[in-house]
């Protein structure tokens, strides 16, 4: 008897865990890890989970901005060129005028970027442009423009102070800042996405517009401010790259986009928008970085990185439609029934 | 039916459809005559700046630059018609490079070259399309994995490593002219090319068809179109194209490393876009693309005689790929307006007539 309610509550268990969005990125993990922690168990150690956070700090950000635009239906390919803009904003800010304390210069790309985000914003929200076309058309923008900023040439890592290209690496509570800066954007997006109106209209928008228009969500304002909160996020990283890389070029973050992207897909995010949460995309953000750090202990060399990239990405893709569609005949199935 | 309502419906007759005034405002509204004019302003303002711009010899060289672009973007009106798109086509070049490469380093001829570039090419666009119709993912997603996929396994197996040996005369495809002519090969093909798509999208059934699955997928598959079907043929014909640009690439820069044509895929996109074609399918034609890829083609062409960086080239073709969007949605409310004034204009008047009469007696 209690064997069996054991049984059931561990079936039960399974089944809601497959009802989850972030169920495949699970599963995927877990077939991912084994044969990595046979070859060396020392994977999950403390410090070496420490070094993975450090470099999934800058991809979480930038791919939490990402998710509020998969999440309303759309997608945003400037994040990488806004990355570069901000990045080499900051990195010339700190190279001519060194006294500038560095939560200025922090403040100062998130808000470049932010304005960046707003003209993306009122492209899609008031152009009505698609936001595919628009950002694919501010990503050249952007990157030419951050041509245009550094008039060709790179800030190098001796041109900048030592403490704006040290913070990121300052310890705290056995933390470094920059993962200490992650956490905190990520709980307050958290915290956004699940507890504001605002939050709640990116989902409304992304699932059915119609029916938001209908409850009285203003589709126009959410999807600017959509977009700002990307273009925002991506200002944040951006202050923060130049620091982590000691270095800012105009090729910097080229192709990034598609990385936050995929991080989304991993994290259960639909690209029919409304569906998808925070936790998955930072749990999709970790399990690419995991990949990279895992590649060396299997024996793989990193020029497979992109090909087990793109596995990893086509199976999460599989196993999350299969369980949408499955999970859709059931619900359609018990509506026959009632009937 | 009242008097004032037959009154309306011959007056609102009237206004419109047959006046010269009319006809020209039809006509300068399209998407394809604007990109037309946009072009000879272009043609006529590099002229003005460089004596080097309108020179025949050069402008047929510089279609060097854009020819392989411009075959690909081809198939891919074909895919985003159906409201699609295909984010892959960068790494499948990299495919057939890199399959191409090795075929020529182990001593293949040109025949055999070529049949593995198309092949490679086909199948690759085959798998996209079998995925995305199949297991019903969305065709961003899927081609975003892919372009991971394919670019990744010409990445781990050649690694840093180039192929540079090629038979005696393969050079011809993405180097050679027509013979007696200084018209490059390339350029005829893409020509060739563009009238039979053309031909296809806008002549037959199957063309048709793409433009009613980009209106409704449901509606179209309920008038008897087989949708899934379209679209994988889309797909293969992509991966074709794709074969085909991967040899003109290889054969004119004799070299095949695993970077080759990155950010194409975006290139070709802004290309069709550009050209008219509505990102969520069902609208565009074939000329306007063809227009289009001639436009950023020569764009960049006369900006580099101008001693201006690429990246800030990128600047140019962004805002146009954006002012593409924008400028015919407002002359599309723009129009709307203008009917809407014009209704009401002839509404009162017939109302006033109507007064009129009634006071008259």
């Amino acid at each position: 008897m209690k064997r069996e309610s054991f049984n059931g509550t561990v079936r039960s268990v399974f089944r809601n865990l497959l009802k989850r969005r972030e169920a495949s990125l699970v599963i995927l993990l877990l077939v991912f890890l084994i044969p990595v922690l046979i070859r060396s168990p020392k994977f999950l150690s403390v410090s070496n989970l420490a070094l993975i956070f450090n470099d999934m700090s800058i991809l979480t950000i930038v791919a939490i901005g990402q998710f509020f635009v998969i999440l309303s239906n759309g997608i945003d390919l400037s994040v990488g060129s806004v990355i570069a803009f901000t990045g080499m904003a900051a990195g010339m800010i700190n190279e001519s005028f060194p006294g500038v304390p560095i939560p200025l210069i922090l403040l100062t790309s998130a808000g470049i970027g932010m304005v960046m985000g707003m003209i993306n914003g009122v492209l899609v929200a008031w152009g009505k442009i698609p936001p595919i076309i628009t950002t694919l058309g501010t990503m050249s923008i952007y990157r030419g423009l951050t041509f245009v900023l550094s008039g060709g040439t790179w800030v190098t890592a001796h041109e900048m102070t030592p403490s704006y290209i040290g913070f990121p690496r300052i310890q705290f509570l056995g933390i470094s800042i920059l993962v200490w800066i992650a956490i905190l954007v990520v709980i307050v997006m958290y915290c956004f996405i699940r507890y504001t109106r605002t939050g709640r209209a990116f989902y409304a928008i992304g699932g059915n517009p119609v029916a938001a228009k209908f409850v009285g969500v203003n589709e126009a304002k959410t999807r600017f401010i959509v977009f700002l909160m990307s273009g925002l996020l991506a200002g944040i990283a951006g202050g923060l790259w130049t620091a982590r890389y000691a270095s800012a070029v105009n090729e910097m973050a080229t192709g990034f986009e598609m990385q936050t992207v995929a991080a989304c897909v991993l994290g259960g995010v639909a690209f029919s928008g409304g569906a998808g949460g925070v936790p998955g995309v930072v749990l999709g953000a970790l399990f690419l970085t995991m990949l990279n750090n895992a590649l060396p202990v299997i024996y793989l060399s990193t020029f497979w990185q992109t090909f087990v990239e793109g596995l990893v990405l086509l199976a999460a893709l599989v196993i999350n439609t299969v369980v949408d569609q499955r999970k859709t005949a059931q619900l359609l199935a018990q509506r026959r029934v009632k009937k | 039916m009242s008097k004032i309502e037959k009154e309306l419906v011959a007056r609102s007759r009237l206004v419109d459809e047959s006046s010269i005034k009319e006809r020209l405002l039809r006509i300068f509204t399209q998407w394809e005559v604007l990109l037309g004019i946009i072009f000879i302003l272009m043609v006529l303002f590099f002229t003005g700046r460089t004596p080097w711009f309108l020179d025949w010899f050069n402008l047929m060289n510089a279609s060097f630059q854009f020819s392989e672009k411009a075959i690909m973007a081809l198939p891919m009106v074909f895919i985003i018609m159906c409201g699609d798109i295909d984010i892959s086509v960068a790494s499948i070049i990299a495919l057939c490079g890199f399959l191409m490469g090795m075929v020529a380093d182990a001593g293949g001829s040109i025949l055999q070259i070529i049949l593995v570039g198309l092949a490679t090419g086909t199948l690759a666009g085959l798998i996209n399309g079998l995925l995305i119709t199949g297991f019903k993912m969305p065709a961003i997603a899927v081609t975003l994995a892919t372009q991971s996929i394919y670019r990744g396994i010409a990445k781990a197996i050649m690694t840093e490593h180039a192929f540079t040996r090629y038979p005696e005369g393969f050079g011809y495809f993405g180097q050679g002219y027509i013979p007696g002519t200084v018209i490059p090969f390339q350029l005829v093909l893409f020509l060739g090319l563009a009238l039979v798509m053309g031909f296809i999208l806008h002549k037959t059934t199957y063309g048709w068809n793409l433009y009613a699955i980009g209106n409704s997928q449901e509606a179209a598959r309920f008038s008897g179109i087989n949708v899934q079907r379209s679209r994988i043929i889309n797909y293969t014909l992509m991966g074709f194209f794709t074969g085909i640009s991967s040899i003109l690439l290889l054969s004119r820069i004799l070299s095949a490393r695993s970077n080759i044509a990155t950010g194409w895929d975006m290139e070709v996109i802004t290309l069709v876009v550009l050209g008219g074609v509505s990102i969520t399918g069902g609208k565009g034609n074939m000329v306007g693309v063809v227009i289009a890829a001639f436009l950023v083609g020569y764009l960049k062409f006369g900006m580099g005689l101008l001693k201006l960086s690429s990246t800030v080239m990128s600047i140019v073709t962004g805002g146009l790929l954006i002012i593409a969007v924008l400028l015919p949605r407002l002359l599309d409310v723009y129009k709307q307006n203008r009917k809407l004034r014009m209704q009401q204009k002839t509404m009162t008047s017939v109302h006033q007539d109507a007064e009129q009469d009634k006071e008259k007696p």
